[in-house]
């Protein structure tokens, strides 16, 4: 156990000697998720889009005007014809034009029906998609509002509540993600890097003669990591409560909890790839080119598991951010307790075994 | 040996903040001279070797190295040079000949002068059947002689070097300060710093470092007449006791 | 000249000498890019619905029949407590819920007047945005076959109605594939290139060759030179085989010419080299220098206009972004695989990344020391 003391205490040594390091480390995820707490947001705000009015009558400058007062959209200087929109288009100034007939209000009010059309820029897609579909509830809107003042029988209407984000805020979203991204990649690739260092200097060898058990070892220089982690997790919390506004309606042991779980998980991961990893620069190839997007793109937090495809649904099941993401969702912003989370819970902690299982196995195969 | 001083240095300097790493030495080497550098580590060697080199910039005082100043002029040095770190540093990832021909290339040299060199040279160092094989795989000795025949291949003026025999069996040590000698008997200075005493006995002029400072220079056999000594050994120590900074 | 020709057949050696390496800067984009693009989708499908029907009248359930035929809902939990479905939210089985008071039909036959409660699962704001909206859409349009029912206006409709068309240019069927390909391919090229030339020249550092090369009389631009062709090359490379993956696994075709996008390419590819040597030349250890390239590649990456828009970003992050590479090179990557647009038209980003590759490369230079 005094051998084991001594050992940790080299690592810290290792790291707190190494100030540009140690300090990279601890500010790294402050200013993260300050950044893109701030910035992200898939929602799509001010956009901006142009009319190409043909009507020039009330009801025409009644819809254009609910249009601009909605924050989804920024009118731009009017469209005379239509070849300007794929000019406007190609230039970039506008994402949106709505092209609205002549005698639109006429049609309205005597045959009760005009259209509008939407023209959108779909080289982006999801944005297109989304504005095409902000812009048609805002003609909804006003069309209701037509209908009230008219006094119509059966009406049905609706009442609608924003649970959990009413102000319908990104950071909601992206600060549980952005969490387990930084968790995850600077946890796995530090602890990865720093065994594959020590085998790449040869100082891995005299490590393993000394009479402390190879897995202890291997512990030891993982445990300033964790605490590492600890910081940075109750910063980012602390950020994210004070900052950000993202509350914490959960319980904070849970959290921190689940917090450390995680950690631990990624500390194993980075232990994994080091006994695969023959160079520095190969460990970094894994845990950064080979993990960074797959986070990204299958943890959940920029596009919902369940609308990829079935096959893809299934491979995001081994994304570790995957699991944790939900926990914190759930914990911090839902409120719920361990009781909605225990299946995530477990899969962590199966997938911590698995690692650490695999790690040793690799790591007595090549000390035999 | 000639009169010509290829290296001179007048109350050279180097602090790294508060540290005094090597404090206003001033010694000079005539040409064709082995030149060794002797102190306990941490003494300053290194450092005093690196400005001759231009790897670090003296804080005070002047030196020339082969004609040229070391403030203005340590790029025209570097082409009169060789040098070979305590640390090893050929690319363990390139072959014999990959390692040869890269530094004889990026020293200007010719292809022809770069073929016909490295085949003698293989042959001397006993390697023509390793000439193919990753640097990364041949034994510590062997690695060490080639480091310094390569920083030799280019025909420098001086060389440098810093613990070139750290880590090597006593048979490489000898062979490798018969190479040392070769180099000398071609009218290259050799300039060499070590903490092996018995190799201080092979240099012409000895300089013994405390401290930063240089504390007694002359041939090995003056130094043990000056202070008594049966063998360098006991000038060493009763030198080295006065030393107040720690090892490292 | 002769003395980079030495250099970068070394280089070359070295890159090759380790498969390991030269294995992952293939595959791990091929892989990635046929797999990642499917996964990027926005649309909204599969909302999953929870019903706390308390009326249990013929209404309600064709209220329900018509959602859920709608495609875009998929009934997971129908009872008669909000409680209950709450909880379907709590546990994420569920997104939204509609509640269907008592009397829900009797209201409407009898006060002409009803009302439906719907909350929504808002924790990602636009999924629960779009979500309301087609639920609220759904709900018009039986209230409107409601009122056919009730009331005989066969000419006209009896409420005024405006009819929406909508068409989608440039990407008429909106295959986000034509968008998020190029995309995820201009991410895993920046990465590779940052992490390749981050690494590199902290790693000779490390190792103690640099000091060999540095008391050679080696020009300091050789020496940068020297690792930046290489790597150029294999970037160029990466890129050549992003482009066949895009053909054959997802039949994309840039609209514009490929010229255009291989010279814009080709002068990115300095830049964010360009960045990764300043990193190393910055850096003492191998792992400082990754750090720094992981902590650049997030901001890069999510701050680059592929995932979420840069025009809805606050004033201040959409200036940060004016400062990142990548955001220039998705949108010429948009611009020219969609549009169709040339050379002219990507001037001024290409003007601007020049910039970017002539500066970074020059202060990698400047300070890249070869004497302490």
């Amino acid at each position: 156990m005094k051998q084991f003391i001594s050992f940790i205490r080299k690592e810290f040594y290792h790291i707190f000697r190494d100030r540009k390091t140690m300090l990279i480390l601890l500010v790294m995820p402050i200013v993260q998720i300050v950044i893109f707490g701030f910035a992200l947001t898939n929602e799509v705000k001010n956009s901006k889009f142009s009319v190409l009015d043909n009507a020039h009558d009330a009801a025409s400058a009644a819809l254009i005007q609910q249009l601009d007062a909605s924050q989804y959209f920024e009118l731009q200087s009017n469209l005379h014809s239509y070849n300007d929109i794929s000019e406007a288009f190609k230039k970039g100034t506008i994402k949106l034009a709505v092209v609205i007939p002549e005698h639109f209000s006429d049609d309205l009010e005597h045959q009760n029906k005009a259209q509008v059309q939407l023209v959108a820029d779909a080289s982006d897609p999801n944005v297109a998609n989304t504005l095409v579909n902000y812009a048609g509830a805002v003609i909804l809107d006003y069309q209701d509002r037509i209908t009230q003042d008219k006094k119509l029988p059966y009406t049905i209407n609706t009442e609608i509540r924003m649970l959990y984000n009413p102000q319908l805020k990104g950071a909601y979203n992206f600060v549980p993600g952005v969490m387990a991204m930084v968790l995850l990649l600077v946890c796995t690739m530090m602890t990865a890097i720093t065994i594959v260092k020590e085998k790449e200097m040869g100082t891995m060898e005299i490590m393993l003669v000394s009479p402390l058990k190879p897995l202890l070892i291997i512990i030891a220089k993982a445990i300033p990591y964790l605490l590492l982690s600890i910081v940075n997790i109750i910063s980012i919390l602390l950020l994210s409560v004070f900052v950000l506004d993202v509350p914490i309606n959960g319980s904070i042991v849970l959290l921190m909890s689940e917090s450390i779980l995680f950690t631990i998980v990624s500390l194993s991961l980075g232990l994994l790839i080091s006994t695969g990893a023959s160079s520095q620069q190969t460990a970094m190839f894994i845990s950064l080119v080979g993990m960074f997007l797959p986070t990204v793109m299958f943890s959940g937090f920029m596009f919902p598991v369940e609308n990829m495809p079935k096959p893809l649904q299934i491979i995001s099941n081994i994304v570790p951010a995957k699991w944790y993401y939900i926990i914190v969702r759930s914990v911090m912003i839902k409120g719920v307790g361990i009781e909605a989370v225990w299946k995530e819970t477990l899969v962590l902690f199966g997938m911590m075994l698995f690692f650490l299982g695999m790690a040793f196995k690799q790591f007595k195969i090549r000390l035999a | 040996m000639g009169n010509e001083k290829v290296i001179t240095a007048e109350q050279l300097t180097k602090r790294f903040g508060d540290f005094v790493a090597v404090d206003a030495i001033s010694f000079e080497v005539s040409k064709g001279e082995i030149f060794g550098f002797l102190g306990a580590n941490g003494a300053g060697k290194t450092t005093a070797m690196r400005m001759l080199c231009g790897l670090s910039l003296p804080t005070s005082g002047k030196a020339t190295v082969a004609g040229f100043d070391v403030f203005k002029q340590n790029e025209s040095i570097k082409k009169k040079i060789g040098y070979m770190s305590q640390k090893f540093s050929l690319y363990e990832d390139l072959t014999v000949k990959e390692n040869i021909r890269f530094y004889g290339g990026i020293y200007g040299k010719s292809d022809s002068f770069i073929k016909e060199k490295t085949e003698k040279l293989l042959q001397q160092l006993h390697l023509t059947n390793e000439a193919n094989a990753l640097v990364r795989s041949l034994p510590l000795g062997w690695k060490q002689k080639l480091a310094f025949s390569v920083a030799i291949f280019h025909e420098p003026d001086i060389v440098f070097l810093d613990e070139p025999t750290g880590g090597v069996d006593p048979v490489t040590r000898r062979e490798f300060w018969n190479m040392i000698y070769e180099a000398s008997a071609r009218g290259i200075t050799v300039f060499v710093t070590t903490h092996y005493l018995d190799e201080a006995e092979y240099c012409n002029r000895v300089s013994i470092m405390v401290d930063g400072k240089i504390e007694a220079l002359d041939t090995p056999a003056k130094l043990k007449e000056q202070y008594h000594a049966e063998s360098m050994d006991e000038v060493f120590l009763q030198l080295a006791r006065k030393a107040t900074r720690s090892d490292g | 000249m002769r003395t980079l020709k030495f250099i970068l057949q070394k280089e070359f050696r070295q890159i090759f000498r380790d498969p390991a390496i030269i294995r992952m800067i293939f595959l791990l984009p091929v892989i990635q890019l046929i797999i990642l693009p499917m996964a990027a989708d926005y649309e909204i499908k599969n909302i999953q619905l929870a019903v706390a029907d308390h009326d249990h009248s013929t209404y309600s359930r064709q209220l329900i029949n018509k959602i859920t035929a709608s495609g875009y809902f998929k009934l997971v939990d129908y009872g008669n407590s909000y409680r209950q479905s709450f909880g379907e939210i709590e546990k994420d089985r569920a997104d939204l819920i509609l509640e269907i008071p008592q009397q829900f039909e009797k209201q409407l036959v009898r006060e002409d007047a009803s009302t439906l409660f719907i909350a929504v699962n808002a924790i990602n704001g636009v999924k629960g945005g779009l979500g309301s909206a087609y639920l609220r859409s759904i709900i018009q349009d039986y209230n409107r076959e409601v009122r056919m029912q009730w009331i005989q206006f066969p000419k006209f409709s009896p409420e005024p109605t405006i009819e929406i068309t909508s068409s989608n240019w440039f990407n008429p069927l909106m295959n986000y594939k034509f968008f998020m390909v190029p995309g995820i391919l201009v991410l895993l090229l920046t990465m590779i290139g940052v992490n390749l030339t981050a690494i590199n020249i902290v790693r000779e550092k490390e190792i103690g060759t640099i000091e060999q090369i540095n008391v050679t009389p080696i020009k300091k631009y050789h020496f940068i030179l020297g690792k930046l062709i290489p790597f150029w090359i294999l970037g160029l490379v990466v890129m050549t085989l992003g482009f066949v993956v895009a053909r054959v696994v997802y039949g994309i075709i840039p609209v514009g010419s490929f010229a255009t996008i291989y010279i814009f390419a080709a002068v990115y590819l300095l830049a964010v080299l360009g960045l990764g040597l300043l990193i190393s030349t910055y850096a003492a250890t191998q792992q400082q220098s990754m750090l720094i390239s992981f902590f650049i590649m997030m901001i890069f990456i999510l701050m680059g206009g592929l995932y979420t828009s840069i025009d809805s970003m606050p004033e201040w992050a959409q200036w940060i972004t004016r400062f990142n590479p990548v955001s220039y090179f998705i949108e010429v990557m948009r611009m020219v695989v969609l549009k169709g647009s040339g050379l002219a038209d990507i001037k001024q980003q290409l003007l601007i990344i020049s910039g970017f590759a002539v500066v970074l490369n020059a202060w990698a230079i400047y300070s890249y020391r070869k004497r302490s």
